[in-house]
């Protein structure tokens, strides 16, 4: 357990010293809400139609561009082969830079959300489904992510073949995660949605460890 | 300790070596020897488990490698081409990394083995502010922490200044003095003080 904090505590600390990891994915997430009524329509009623699918949208393509850094970094200065050598569990390794994706991109693009959805004129009762429904379903993304991104550390240019990989598997995500927002929006009960985005988080976490500890392994010893 | 069986290996069909057997007991130090490309970090690769595609057994303490793995990784240190320090980080922050990630890497602190590698005064820099031998040393302050009884060590001396790579000598004639063993690659001509270096030369391997 020691071991797990100091793994995440380095990695923040690294995100920490290069900035431009966490503000990347915010700018861009930030830049779609801006950009969104400029190039289609500002009429309130109709961004109040379309803003959980576009802030859902926008928030998934973040962290599918974050996810390539996930491992980059760490393969073209050695410190994964150290990771890979060393007599700590890899999946501990693995689930922690995970969560310290997870808490650069997903995390904070929650908290950020509800400034978008009042440029959007979500209405106010979508505003905690929104939150919730990001902060159950991004770490999700994060986990899938890193498959792709643990597929790919080994290629020069892995950032488009990752998007290919990856994309089909968020798809669930995207739906349910935009599907809860809109039943919220609508008054509707969305006990049922966020139970199949922490269904879909569940099975990840019990997985993709597993699966992203396997594709390292592939990629570092290719 | 460490035990090679008719180990065979290729890459893009190219033989690299085959039938290469050789053995490494305590207190022992053994280069291996060869051109650019003649498969050498290949080897050592395949002997810390970071490259599997390869043919033959592979031993520690007489059990087959794949079956005691924990057990073998924590009693190997691996120090490759790449020295595995982030440039983000400072020295001190790497070191106390590398002690999580091999907890047996605490036989002296952290701030000693930084002295010992003449980074004294450098401990809190990033480490992209110090110049690439001074990285090297980074890397290289983990042989000082060390208690692990393999050292496998792939250009371990690249970068360092002349008095740098006397000291590292000194430090692996110190290790096998106290019963460990030492595998690298090197192309500088090796003097471990009062020890013979055993050779293996790998371009005599891939004809025989």
């Amino acid at each position: 357990m020691n071991f797990f904090i100091a793994a995440v505590r380095r990695d923040l600390l690294l995100a920490l010293r290069r900035r431009s990891d966490i503000v990347n994915p915010l700018a861009f997430f930030l830049m779609v809400a801006v950009m969104f009524p400029l190039a289609v329509s500002p009429e309130s009623k109709f961004l109040a139609q379309v803003a959980p699918g576009v802030i859902w949208v926008a928030a998934l393509l973040a962290c599918l561009l974050s996810a390539d850094g996930i491992f980059r970094s760490d393969f073209d200065d050695g410190s994964l082969e150290q990771m890979l050598v060393s007599p700590q569990p890899l999946v501990l390794i693995v689930l922690a830079k995970v969560l310290s994706h997870w808490i650069i991109s997903g995390f904070c693009l929650a908290l950020m959300s509800p400034l978008l959805a009042m440029m959007l004129f979500l209405p106010s009762e979508g505003l905690g489904a929104l939150v919730l429904s990001l902060l159950l379903g991004t770490p999700t993304l994060s986990l899938l992510g890193a498959i792709g991104a643990g597929l790919t550390v080994g290629l020069r240019k892995g950032g488009i073949l990752i998007s290919l990989l990856i994309l089909p598997l968020y798809i669930p995500v995207l739906i349910f995660g935009a599907g809860t927002v809109q039943a919220a929006a609508m008054g509707l009960p969305i006990a049922g949605y966020l139970a199949l985005l922490g269904a879909l988080l569940v099975l990840s976490m019990m997985l993709a460890p597993f699966a992203i500890a396997a594709a390292l392994k592939i990629s570092v010893r290719g | 300790m460490l035990e090679v069986k008719n180990l065979f290996c290729e890459r893009d069909e190219r033989v690299l070596f085959s039938h290469l057997s050789f053995g490494i007991s305590a207190g022992e130090v053994v280069q291996i020897e060869g051109q650019n490309g003649s498969g050498k970090t290949t080897l050592l690769r395949i002997l810390c488990g970071l490259n599997e595609s390869y043919q033959g057994e592979l031993f520690w303490q007489q059990k087959e490698i794949a079956e005691v793995r924990d057990d073998y990784f924590s009693q190997m240190l691996y120090v490759g081409h790449l020295a595995g320090v982030k440039s983000t980080l400072t020295a001190e922050e790497n070191l106390a990394w590398m002690q999580q990630l091999d907890p047996a890497l605490d036989k002296v602190s952290i701030a000693e083995a930084l002295k010992n590698v003449g980074l004294y005064g450098f401990e809190d820099v990033p480490c992209y502010t110090l110049s690439a031998g001074q990285q090297r040393r980074v890397g290289l302050a983990r042989l000082y922490l060390s208690t692990a009884p393999l050292w496998i060590l792939d250009e371990p001396f690249t970068a360092l200044d002349k008095k740098g790579v006397a000291e590292k000598e000194a430090l692996l004639a110190q290790h096998v003095f106290n019963g460990g063993s030492v595998i690298l690659t090197t192309h500088h001509d090796l003097n471990v003080p009062g020890h013979t270096v055993r050779r293996i030369n790998l371009n005599e391997v891939a004809r025989s």
